[in-house]
């Protein structure tokens, strides 16, 4: 589905927490999450701790979509 | 009597379903479920343990993971190892297929998995293990463990291996230097291929180029004023899932209006939740911003980092979908993007 989007000429990353799975299948921009059923806040955690690591993670991701890269790239968190 | 040792997920290893994905790395002594099959089908080797793991616990805590599954091994005796099969399930081939490769690094015994050829873990580590050709679906275990069984029983018989293709597997990219049954030189098939292809006849290389289908990288946007659309795989849809989109193996997918939303309501707002069948649902029906982040999104839309938000975010199901089906909706929902001159796109994935 990234691929299609990025083949449109639509500017995209992805926001996974099976990165390697994303890197094989040929994602371009990536940001990592941190779980597969909770990708963006830990429930176990109080909800303002989940609203900062999402909003920092949406940022990351926002400013991949900003940054020229030459390759396959993750971007650090 | 050999001696070998089966790695399965939480749910061939009984453990339990989606629930229990996050289950961490354990030893039984013995045989669980499919592990039967496999004994069964062994000649002269017999399975003495069985390693369980979930897949969410491999795929978010990998180190952990495989460094205590490793150690379970230690002092134990065998000659081969063994894992799955996993069918078209892409973490528990993940899973298999670092644990294998974790596994004959360590202790250099053959390693041997299945799995479906759209398992996105053929890819990721058919040059460093054995995979067999296997079914998309759990039906297939008779034939796939049948497969890896057998292959089990040459190399433990030390018998020759006459390559992927003949046996089964993958191909791991490795040149073997054999004598030819035919005797014919290699000066001798490379002009009886060139005089084919001159004369478009069919032929096949003994040097295939590994085809990586990879994307010209999109330029970077400028995020001020920028339109950002949020696309998931993660399954989230309005309660009542008007669309009908499939839990598993989607071919359908939705186009929600998040106009004027902060955030996303969850499921006991009757607002929305997950129906992906391929996690546990509670976290995302409590919160289902933590799968679709609209509620962060929003806040850098406020700020002013970029200049909108798309009117409607898109969803479907990223678990067994097959890669034909995705790139078909992929085009479906490009279109939507192009009408509303969307700049950008941020894809969560579960």
């Amino acid at each position: 589905m990234v691929k299609e989007i990025e083949k449109a000429g639509i500017t995209v990353v992805q926001m996974a927490n099976l990165i390697p799975i994303a890197i094989t299948v040929g994602a371009n921009r990536m940001v990592p999450t941190i779980s597969i059923p909770y990708p963006l806040g830990d429930p176990l955690t109080p909800k303002a701790e989940q609203w900062k690591l999402r909003y920092h993670r949406v940022g990351v991701a926002l400013d991949a979509l900003a940054t020229d890269i030459d390759d396959q790239t993750v971007f650090e968190v | 009597m050999k001696k070998g040792i089966l790695y399965l997920n939480q749910f061939f290893g009984q453990i339990g379903g989606e629930d229990k994905a996050d289950f961490a790395p354990i030893i039984k002594e013995g045989l669980v479920g499919a592990g039967m099959l496999l004994n069964n089908l062994l000649d002269d080797a017999e399975i003495t343990h069985t390693l369980i793991c979930g897949d969410n616990f491999m795929g978010s805590n990998e180190e952990e993971a495989v460094e205590k599954l490793l150690g379970y091994l230690e002092d134990k005796e065998f000659d081969i190892f063994f894992a799955g099969p996993a069918f078209q399930a892409g973490r528990y081939g993940n899973a298999c297929g670092v644990i294998c490769k974790a596994v004959k690094e360590k202790f250099n015994v053959p390693v041997i998995t299945s799995m479906h050829k759209e398992n996105p873990g053929v890819d990721m580590f058919k040059k460093d293990i054995y995979i067999f050709k296997g079914g998309d679906s759990a039906a297939k275990m008779r034939n796939d463990m049948t497969k890896v069984a057998e292959f089990g029983n040459k190399l433990l018989k030390g018998e020759e291996n006459k390559g992927a293709d003949a046996e089964g597997y993958y191909t791991r990219g490795i040149r073997l230097e054999v004598f030819r049954e035919d005797e014919k030189l290699a000066s001798e098939r490379v002009m009886d291929m060139l005089l084919k292809k001159i004369n478009d006849e069919p032929f096949v290389s003994e040097l295939p180029i590994p085809a990586l289908d990879r994307v010209p990288i999109a330029p970077a946007i400028k995020l001020d004023g920028a339109k950002i659309a949020l696309i998931t795989s993660g399954g989230i849809v309005p309660v009542d899932n008007p669309d009908k989109i499939q839990s598993s193996s989607a071919t359908r997918w939705g186009r929600y209006s998040i106009k004027g939303l902060e955030r996303l309501g969850n499921r006991s707002d009757n607002a929305f939740k997950t129906i992906h069948a391929g996690y546990d649902p509670a976290a995302a029906d409590a919160d289902p911003n933590i799968v679709l982040p609209l509620d962060a999104l929003r806040a850098y839309e406020k700020e002013g980092k970029i200049g909108s938000i798309h009117d409607y975010y898109y969803a479907t199901v990223g678990t067994g979908t097959a890669e034909g089906e995705a790139k078909r909706m992929a085009l479906e929902i490009i279109e939507y993007l192009k009408q509303d001159k969307v700049d950008a796109v941020i894809l969560t994935s579960c």
